[in-house]
């Protein structure tokens, strides 16, 4: 599903990171400052490596040997941010249908009503993103990521920026986007417990490092 | 004070046309050099800014003379535009917008930049992981959100353009019905034993129109940072 095999040089921090994985959801594991974060923008194409190749599904998306990178937006990946960057200039039924649009798909009412109903965010659609709760804009951004119908979906710290009592509002609508929504995802957390929950397999990254890899066992 | 005559009624439409048609024109190009300046790094970027402001600090009859110089029939721009494709900018309304677009370019690109760089360049990353090329990250993303400052940079360009008075007199002279503006007009009208009435008018007439448009700019400045933080 996803091999990484790359390396990359941020100032004085340098990412060296190897694996490959099959799992429906792999765990990103780390501290902050781990490079986490360096990474998936590595594998969404918003970064590129040094040296080192990148294969989502089968398909090279970056090989520096043989010079090639194929930008973000060609990728067909779908990126939760930390900070669910919603566009602010449209209300939430038209950020829910950007990736559509962009992407040139015909409109798929049945999925949109699916993924509508999992999120819970059919009584938002006409407001706009400064209008809505952290934890409403999250489940917005993850139906917008999942709306452009992506091959692979990167969540970078999604829980990152809530207090507790809506990150145990957001979480079951993860399990269920992991049992229901079909689509593999990379989750970035420096929590172990979030992992544990949510992650067929971990990838734990250390310093710029993959120090292990292998089932949820890693955490304990 | 009595009403506004027909002659000066040719000054203000002139002004408004020529103010307009400049602004029209210059904004595509003020759009994309805001951009440039805003969003990318390259060799020589610092001179070009500077070549950009060079009309607010030069004496504005230094501009003109060298608008003249390049684009008079002589001028090597000038006599090319002329000769292929029928363009006369010299002694025409053309030139005065010419030389108001371009006198007015510094104050019309500066709220365009402004705003552009306020953009969150994440929300730029973001429309792109959901597909957006390049372009239409740009037409989709950044262009609507910076739309208060582009009309801002719009309305105080117009501004600066109906008052534009040195360069244009100097590139396209005082020629009434062609070059004659408002400000050439009041420039011809104080100098004319009993045209102070007649300047008057025309005076209230500069303000109101400056006035309208700096509190137009300031409107849409307040917009653009409600438009920002999504309400």
């Amino acid at each position: 599903m996803l091999r990484v095999d790359i390396e990359k040089q941020l100032g004085e921090f340098s990412l060296h990171a190897s694996f490959s994985s099959e799992g429906r959801v792999i765990g990103l594991f780390g501290a902050s400052g781990a490079g986490k974060t360096s990474l998936v923008n590595m594998i969404a194409g918003l970064l590129r490596p040094d040296r080192g190749t990148i294969v989502i599904d089968g398909e090279t998306v970056d090989d520096t040997a043989a010079g090639i990178h194929v930008p973000a937006w060609r990728r067909r990946i779908g990126y939760v941010f930390q900070d669910a960057r919603l566009f602010p200039h449209l209300d939430v039924a038209q950020n829910l249908d950007y990736g559509r649009r962009m992407n040139r798909l015909p409109s798929d009412p049945v999925q949109h009503r699916r993924i509508i109903d999992l999120l819970d965010i059919g009584a938002l659609l006409g407001r706009r993103p400064g209008r809505l709760s952290g934890g409403e804009r999250q489940r917005v951004a993850l139906g917008r990521a999942l709306l452009s119908k992506p091959r692979l979906l990167l969540l970078d710290e999604p829980l990152g920026a809530l207090d507790e009592g809506r990150k145990l509002e957001i979480l079951p609508y993860l399990v269920r986007l992991r049992d229901e929504a079909n689509v593999p995802m990379v989750y970035v957390s420096h929590d172990a417990a979030e992992l544990r929950q949510l992650a067929t397999q971990i990838v734990t990254l250390k310093q710029g490092r993959v120090t292990s890899l292998g089932g949820v066992k890693v955490l304990m | 004070m009595s009403e506004i005559s027909p002659a000066e009624w040719t000054a203000i439409l002139l002004s408004l046309r020529v103010a307009i048609v400049a602004t029209l024109v210059a904004t595509p190009f003020g759009i994309a050099l805001a951009w440039l300046l805003a969003r990318r790094d390259f060799w020589g970027k610092s001179m070009l800014d500077a070549v950009v402001h060079l009309p607010l600090v030069l004496p504005p009859v230094v501009t003109g003379y060298l608008l003249l110089l390049t684009f008079g029939r002589r001028g090597l721009v000038g006599g090319f535009l002329a000769d292929h494709l029928g363009i006369v900018f010299a002694f025409r309304w053309t030139g005065a917008a010419l030389a108001c677009g371009v006198m007015s370019f510094p104050l019309l690109v500066r709220p365009m930049r402004l705003s552009i760089e306020a953009i969150d360049r994440r929300l730029e990353q973001a429309a792109e992981t959901l597909g957006a090329a390049p372009w239409k990250v740009f037409f989709t993303v950044t262009l609507p959100l910076a739309l208060p400052g582009v009309l801002a940079g719009m309305v105080l360009g117009f501004a600066k353009a109906i008052g534009e008075f040195g360069a244009t007199i100097t590139f396209v002279s005082n020629i009434p019905g062609e070059t004659q503006t408002i400000s050439s007009a009041i420039y011809s009208l104080i100098q004319t034993p009993d045209g102070d009435a007649a300047a008057g008018r025309l005076v209230i007439v500069s303000i109101a129109l400056a006035l309208g448009a700096l509190i137009a700019a300031e409107w849409f400045a307040r917009r653009a940072t409600a438009r920002l933080h999504g309400n």
